[in-house]
């Protein structure tokens, strides 16, 4: 008997970004809020980690609910029915639940049903993992419109006396829609991981421990920012480099830079590092809105495009770094 | 190349002062970091990753929190050139 062919799927040559969205935590919360546990003061946060005030999310507020904010202005910017997204990837280290996902909760919510739905743990580079499944889904035909949300409520895994990074955290959600393309809209991925360092930042108990002890707190959490600081930095900066030359460009062809917003002082001297010129727009959405793991990076995006409308179509390096350790990076065409 | 304590102490002075503007000549032996030059941690490892490539010697992050003095880091650096 003669076996017939499978058939195989192929999806658009070319991938972008088409639209991004965003949702902030609803309350504006001041270093004056919370240096008081940490006996600290606003002049100490500022100088260490450029924050003047993050946003979180109040309590009747879920990282779905933000999550389900962004998607829909990214849908409705993209000028797409929710009925034409194919797969909802959420990048989340905050779903309430272990399980079932909070990408299949969203996509519900949006009417986007029944596009595959699923989360993905990468922390901080969260979103960039996203970009690079996104853009290999259509490329590959699985889908035709990807909905790629970064969405944390990271103020439930704060501890109010820890100095080492929950004064840092925000809440918010940034969602884009990544789609076909005429010309390259998303450079190859440079991806990969160092689990050497796997307790340089991450909870600082695990859940089990915390539920066998009650009188125990909640699991919350925090950082070696010394170990972190020097590899978000000078490691991340050859990862951004590399990904700079698999896109066939240099720093001086970008129009904004949108590393993850995780602390001002490694922004700062990552650019450096970098030479990123004075041309270039930086995002420094952490100044206010704080750092929001994975809704960093699409939450800043949104932000350079409100501030800088003109940067539309032109080139941005955005790079994920956090727990894992994990890192992803690409260059990709603004919205 | 092995360099002389004084050496290394004027090449670590001039770290401080291009990462913090803290004048080179605050940076004397018998000095503390934190407590004496007001250095915080994230500039403290901006210094040494620098010292790491201006003098050819490699400082392990685990170390750097022992590095508390102007001492300890000048010691270590021509411990670990020599």
């Amino acid at each position: 008997m003669t076996q017939p062919n499978l058939h195989q799927a192929a999806g658009s040559p070319f991938t972008r970004i088409i639209a991004v969205g965003a949702a902030r935590g609803d309350l504006n919360v001041p270093n004056d809020d919370i240096v008081g546990p940490i006996e600290s003061s606003d002049e100490w946060i500022r100088q260490r980690t450029g924050v003047i005030s993050r946003t979180r999310a109040s309590a009747s507020v879920s990282a779905a609910d933000l999550a389900t904010s962004a998607a829909n202005e990214a849908i409705a910017t993209a000028k797409i029915s929710a009925s034409d997204i194919g797969a909802v990837i959420i990048a989340t280290i905050s779903n309430d639940v272990l399980t079932p996902s909070m990408a299949a909760l969203v996509a519900d919510r949006i009417g986007a049903t029944p596009a595959a739905a699923y989360d993905i743990s990468a922390a901080c580079a969260g979103f960039c993992y996203g970009i690079a499944q996104a853009d290999a889904l259509v490329r590959a035909g699985a889908a035709t419109y990807v909905l790629v949300i970064g969405a944390e409520k990271l103020s439930d895994y704060a501890k109010p006396t820890d100095r080492t990074i929950s004064f840092l955290l925000g809440d918010g959600a940034g969602a884009v829609i990544v789609g076909p393309a005429d010309s390259v809209g998303i450079s190859p991925t440079i991806w990969g991981s160092d689990g050497g360092k796997w307790d340089a930042v991450g909870m600082d108990r695990p859940t089990r421990e915390a539920f066998d002890d009650r009188d125990g707190e909640f699991p919350t959490l925090r950082q070696d920012g010394q170990t972190v600081f020097r590899w978000a930095v000078w490691e991340m900066a050859k990862v951004a480099q590399e990904a700079l030359e698999a896109a066939g460009i240099t720093a001086a062809d970008l129009a904004a830079f949108i590393p993850h917003q995780a602390n001002m002082r490694i922004i700062n001297e990552f650019a450096k590092q970098l030479n990123v010129p004075d041309s270039v727009v930086i995002a420094r959405d952490i100044e206010t809105t704080g750092n929001t793991s994975a809704a960093s990076v699409p939450l800043a995006m949104h932000r350079v495009l409100a501030e800088n409308p003109e940067l539309s179509g032109g080139y941005a390096l955005i790079i994920g770094f956090g727990a894992g350790l994990v890192y992803a990076a690409q260059i990709v065409r603004l919205p | 190349m092995a360099q002389s304590k004084d050496e290394v102490l004027a090449g670590l002075a001039a770290l401080v002062n291009d990462e913090t503007g803290v004048p080179a000549e605050s940076v004397v032996f018998g000095k503390s970091f934190a407590d004496d030059l007001d250095i915080d941690s994230i500039s403290m490892m901006t210094i040494v990753v620098n010292a790491e490539e201006q003098f050819g010697v490699k400082i392990p992050d685990d170390k750097v929190s022992e590095l508390k003095t102007v001492d300890d880091a000048v010691n270590y650096i021509v411990s670990a050139q020599s």
